[in-house]
C-alpha cells in the first residue's frame, strides 16, 4: 500500500485584518483575515515549517525524497529543497527535486512522489509545498491570497491514507499567471476565470477520477479542491455544482488564511486528514493549467498518528495585524529609508558554505570527554565555527555532532534593542539555554514585546536573515512556544 | 607573577584633544594635537622619541604604524599599532611600557586615537566580522548590555523601575563632572528625572545610560623609572597593567550568569596582585573605568571588589563614587561625556589620572589621590577582553 504516512502544515502566526487593505485603498472589502509571512519568512521557511511538522516523530533520516513545490522560490538558480533538505537533517543520499510553474505544483509532486515510491526508487518521499504570492497594492488579489505551508510524507508502511489511484487532465488555460519579471499575480476578468476556468476544468477532473474508479459522489466521505484562483468566495458556492453535497466538502479556510496558492489544495487535505475516520474516502483535487484528482483511503492508522499542529494547531495561533504599512513594508513594497547603521558586510559564499551545517542546520558539538553540548557561533571572538577545543574541559577535537534545532530552551536575558535596524522594531535578542545544555543568543522573531521575560520557553525555526547580492542568508531565531 | 611592571616605567607627559564631533578635524590632526601637547608636556623634542605605539580600532587611514608615523613625519623608527577593541589605548601604554622595562627604549610614545564622527550615523561602527556568515543576532552595542542589566535586575530582584533609578545615578554623577571639564563632548548637568525619561535605546538602558561617540585622541610619553625625574618634578608611576582576554565562554556556556564580567573581575585582581594592592576600596583614590553603559559601571565596581556582589545599589544611593565622595570614579565624565573614540579612550582615562595625581585638575581636583585605576571592556559581557591599569606618584 502506497500512501501518506504523516501530514504537517504551516500557516504564519501574523493575519491582517482585510479592512487595512480596505482602508489603505478603498475599493471593495472582502470580510476576513488573510495570513501574512513575517518579514523573515518565505516559501523556503514556510516549507521547513510544514516539513518540521509532518517528520514530528518520524526518523527525518529515513526520507530518501523532497520534493518542493511552490511559484514563489527565492531563487530562479539554486534549489530550494536542497536548502530544506539541510535545514530539515535529511540525509545527503537524497533525490531533491523542485516544482514550479503552476498552482498544481504541489499535487503534481505528491503525484510524482507516489510514482517514486510505488516503483520502488524512494522509500519516503516528504513532499512539501509552500507559497508567498503578491497580489498588486489596491487590487483584489492583494486581500485574497496567503501564506501558508503544507507537508505530505509518502511511503509504503504506516500508511494513513492510501493513495489508491488518480487522474490528470492538462489545458493551458490560466486565469492567472506571471511572466518572467513579474513582481505580481496577473489575472484576467474574474467571472471567466471561474466559470470557464474552475466550474469547468475542476468538475472534468473529478469526473474523470470518479469514472476510472467506478465511485459515485455519495461514494465519499470528503472532497477536496482548491479555491478559485481569483475570488476566493466561489468555492463554497461552486460546490453544489459539482454534485457533492455541503457535509462533504471540506471546509476551507481562505475567508481566515487566504488562497495559498500552491499549498492551498494539500492545506485543505492535512485539514481533512486531521478529522478523517478509517474507511473515509476522499477526493484530492488541484487545479493549475489543468487539474490532477486522486482518490485516498484512509486507514485504522490513522487513529495513531498523535496531534500535530498542522491547519486546526495553526489557525488558533494568531497575532492579527491592522496596520497596512507593515505589510508593505515586510513585503518590500515600498521604498524605506535607510538606515543609519553600518552597512553588512559582503556576505562570504565560502563561509557559509563551510558552516552549514551550524547556520543551515543548528548543529553543534558535544564533548566526548566532558559531555557539554555546545553551539558556537561561527565568529572567532565567541569561539569560531567549527569547534576546535571545548570551551568546558579545553579538550582538542574530541566532539560528536549535536542538534540544537529540535531543542527547545529558556530565555535567559534579553533586550529591545532600538538601534538595531528591523523590520519589525524594536529587535528583541534573547539568551537561550537549551534544554540539555549549551547555550546561544538569537532574535527572537513573532514576539510581542511586552510579553517577553526571563524564563520564557522558546523553540528555534528556521528563518531568513537578509538578502545580500542575490544571497539568501538564512539561519536560525527563537520563538514563543504557542503550542 | 615572575616579573611585575610596578614603578619600572613612568608617564612624563601627556596630551588630549578636545573629544566631540570633531567635524573640522580627522584623525591624524588629532594624533598631532595630542602628541604635541605631550611632547611639551614632557619638555622634549620629537626627534627623542626612539619608537612609538598607536592604538586605533577600526580608523582605517590608521592602519599599521605608519598611520601614526606618517601624520606625526616619525623619522625612521619602529612605530607598532595595536588593535584590542575597547581595550586598544590601554593596550598600546602596555607594550610600551613593557619595551622600556626590558630595557630596549628610554623615551618612547603612545597615541590613541579615533574618529567615529565621519561614519554617518549614530552608534560604533559595529557589523558582523567580514567574511564570517553574517548570522550573529540583531542586536548592537547598547543591546548587549542591555542583557546584563536586564539579567541583573532579575537575579538581584530589583524592578525595572527600581533598575532604572539605581543605574540613573551613575550618569548623572559623571555629568555632573564632565560639567566641569573643557575636553569633555558633553559638558553639561543632567537631572535624574531627565535620565528617568529619556528615550529607551535598547530596553532597559535609555539614551543617557549610553556614551556618546565622539572624536578625540590622547597621548603619553613613557620612559624608564630612573630617568622620570630628570624630565620633571611629578611623574606618574605605572604600578599595574594588565589585560585579560576572555575565552569566550559566556555566549557559549550555560553557567555564565550575566550579572557580573569574568575577565573584569580577573583584570581587576592581577592588577591588584601586580600594583601590592590588598584593600582595593581603601586603597585605589580614583577610577576612570568603562562606563559605556550605566549597568557596565555598576557591575565593574563589583568586579573591581569595591562593593560586594548585588550591592552597588547602595553605594550609588550613598554617593560613594561622586567627586566628594569615598572613592570617586569617573572625575572627568567618563565615557558618558567624553564619548568612546574607541582608540583613544584608554589613553584619555590615563590622562585624567596621571593630572588628577599631578593636582591640576581644576574644578574636578580630588583631595591627595595617590593611586589612580583605570579599566576598559572590548567586546560584551559575555565575551570580552578587559584592560586594568594602576598608576601613582
Amino acid at each position: 500500500m502506497v500512501g501518506i504516512k504523516s501530514y504537517g502544515a504551516y500557516i504564519p502566526w501574523y493575519r491582517m485584518d482585510r479592512q487595512a487593505f480596505f482602508n489603505a485603498w478603498g475599493g471593495f472589502p472582502i470580510p476576513g483575515e488573510r495570513a501574512i509571512a513575517s518579514f523573515d519568512e518565505d516559501s523556503v521557511t514556510m516549507a521547513w515549517e510544514a516539513g518540521k511538522d509532518c517528520l514530528h516523530k518520524f526518523d527525518a533520516k529515513a526520507v530518501d525524497g523532497l520534493y518542493f513545490a511552490t511559484t514563489t522560490a527565492p531563487y530562479k538558480e539554486k534549489q530550494g529543497s536542497a536548502i530544506l533538505a539541510t535545514a530539515l537533517d535529511l540525509s545527503r543520499e537524497i533525490r531533491i527535486a523542485d516544482f514550479a510553474g503552476s498552482l498544481r505544483a504541489g499535487a503534481i509532486a505528491l503525484g510524482c512522489g507516489f510514482d517514486a515510491v510505488k516503483a520502488g526508487t524512494s522509500k519516503n518521499v516528504l513532499v512539501v509545498s509552500a507559497d508567498t504570492r503578491l497580489g498588486a497594492p489596491a487590487g483584489d488579489l492583494e486581500q485574497t491570497f496567503g501564506d501558508g505551508a503544507a507537508a505530505l510524507l509518502l511511503g509504503k508502511d504506516g500508511v494513513i491514507a492510501s493513495i489508491e489511484d488518480s487522474y490528470s487532465i492538462a489545458d493551458d488555460f490560466s486565469g492567472v499567471w506571471r511572466a518572467d519579471g513579474d513582481a505580481f499575480v496577473r489575472s484576467w476578468e474574474d467571472r471567466m476565470v471561474v466559470e470557464e476556468c474552475y466550474a469547468n476544468i475542476l468538475p472534468e477532473a473529478i469526473s474523470g477520477l470518479m469514472k476510472k474508479c467506478n465511485l459515485a459522489a455519495k461514494d465519499f466521505s470528503k472532497v477536496v479542491f482548491d479555491a478559485p484562483p481569483t475570488d476566493i468566495r466561489w468555492r463554497d458556492r461552486l460546490a453544489a455544482k459539482m454534485g457533492f453535497n455541503s457535509g462533504q466538502v471540506q471546509d476551507s479556510f481562505v475567508m481566515t488564511v487566504g488562497n495559498t496558492g500552491t499549498a492551498l489544495a494539500m492545506m485543505i487535505l492535512v485539514s481533512a486528514l486531521e478529522e478523517a475516520k478509517p474507511g473515509d474516502k476522499i477526493m484530492f483535487v488541484s487545479l493549475g493549467n489543468g487539474a490532477t484528482a486522486f482518490l485516498l483511503e484512509v486507514t485504522p492508522a490513522i487513529e495513531k498518528i498523535g496531534v500535530r499542529r498542522g491547519i486546526k494547531g495553526h489557525l488558533e495561533t494568531k497575532k492579527v495585524l491592522t496596520n497596512y504599512q507593515t505589510y508593505l513594508r515586510w513585503r518590500g513594497l515600498v521604498p524605506i529609508t535607510s538606515a543609519q547603521r553600518p552597512e553588512q558586510p559582503p556576505t562570504s559564499i565560502s563561509a557559509l558554505s563551510r558552516n552549514r551545517k551550524q547556520v543551515l542546520g543548528l548543529y553543534g558539538v558535544k564533548c566526548k570527554n566532558c559531555g557539554t553540548p555546545q553551539y558556537v557561533v561561527p565568529v572567532g571572538a565567541y569561539g569560531g565555527s567549527p569547534a576546535r577545543i571545548c570551551v568546558i574541559c579545553q579538550t582538542k577535537d574530541k566532539f560528536e555532532d549535536y542538534s540544537f534545532a529540535d531543542k527547545r530552551g529558556t530565555v535567559f536575558s534579553y533586550t529591545h534593542d532600538n538601534l538595531s535596524p528591523s523590520p519589525n522594531p524594536p529587535a528583541t535578542v534573547v539568551v537561550v539555554d537549551f534544554d540539555g545544555g549549551g547555550r546561544g543568543t538569537f532574535d527572537l522573531t513573532d514576539r510581542e514585546a511586552d510579553k517577553v521575560a526571563g524564563g520564557m520557553s522558546v523553540e528555534m525555526t528556521f528563518r531568513k536573515l537578509y538578502v545580500d547580492r542575490g544571497i539568501h542568508n538564512y539561519y536560525w531565531k527563537a520563538r514563543e512556544i504557542r503550542f | 607573577m615572575t616579573e611585575s611592571i610596578k614603578d619600572r616605567v613612568a608617564i612624563v607627559g601627556m596630551g588630549c584633544t578636545k573629544f566631540g564631533e570633531r567635524w573640522d578635524m580627522g584623525v591624524t590632526d588629532l594624533m598631532v594635537e595630542a602628541a604635541y601637547e605631550a611632547y611639551e608636556d614632557a619638555g622634549i623634542e620629537p626627534k627623542d622619541i626612539q619608537a612609538a605605539w598607536v592604538g586605533t580600532w577600526q580608523e582605517a587611514s590608521a592602519m599599521s604604524g605608519m598611520g601614526l608615523s606618517g601624520p606625526l613625519r616619525i623619522q625612521y623608527k619602529p612605530v607598532t599599532r595595536i588593535e584590542n577593541m575597547c581595550a586598544t589605548g590601554t593596550d598600546a601604554i602596555r607594550n610600551a611600557s613593557y619595551a622600556v622595562a626590558a630595557g630596549i627604549y628610554d623615551i618612547v610614545l603612545v597615541v590613541g586615537a579615533e574618529k567615529l564622527k565621519d561614519t554617518g550615523f549614530a552608534g560604533l561602527p559595529t557589523t558582523p566580522p567580514a567574511f564570517t556568515p553574517g548570522v550573529l543576532p540583531a542586536t548592537t552595542a547598547p543591546g548587549l548590555y542591555a542583557m546584563l542589566a536586564t539579567r541583573y535586575f532579575s537575579r538581584y530582584g530589583i524592578s525595572p523601575a527600581e533598575g532604572k533609578k539605581m543605574l540613573a545615578y551613575i550618569p548623572v554623577k559623571s555629568h555632573h563632572n564632565g560639567a566641569m571639564n573643557p575636553k569633555a563632548h558633553f559638558q553639561r548637568e543632567i537631572t535624574m528625572e531627565q535620565v528617568l525619561n529619556a528615550p529607551i535605546i535598547a530596553w532597559p538602558l535609555g539614551l543617557f545610560d549610553c556614551c556618546g561617540n565622539s572624536d578625540g585622541a590622547a597621548a603619553a610619553i613613557i620612559v624608564r623609572a630612573d630617568m622620570a625625574k630628570k624630565f620633571r618634578p611629578d611623574p606618574v608611576y605605572v604600578k599595574a597593567l594588565q589585560i585579560c582576554c576572555g575565552p569566550g565562554e559566556g555566549p557559549v556556556r550555560s553557567d555564565y550568569d550575566y550579572t557580573h564580567v569574568e575577565e573584569g573581575y580577573r583584570a581587576g585582581m592581577a592588577a591588584y596582585a601586580e600594583a601590592g594592592i590588598k584593600n582595593p576600596r581603601k586603597e585605589i583614590s580614583m577610577c576612570e573605568v568603562h562606563d559605556a553603559f550605566s549597568i557596565n559601571e555598576a557591575v565593574i565596581m563589583e568586579d573591581l571588589q569595591f562593593c560586594p556582589r548585588g550591592r552597588v545599589k547602595d553605594d550609588l544611593e550613598a554617593g560613594t563614587f561622586t567627586l566628594k565622595g569615598e572613592l570617586p570614579v569617573q572625575p572627568d565624565g567618563g565615557l558618558k561625556c567624553f564619548g568612546h573614540p574607541v582608540g583613544a579612550t584608554g589613553v584619555r582615562m590615563i590622562y585624567e589620572m596621571y593630572k588628577q595625581l599631578q593636582g591640576k585638575a581644576g574644578p574636578r581636583q580630588i583631595k591627595n589621590p595617590k593611586l589612580g585605576l583605570t579599566e576598559n571592556m572590548g567586546g560584551y559581557p559575555a565575551a570580552c577582553v578587559i584592560s586594568c591599569c594602576i598608576v601613582g606618584l
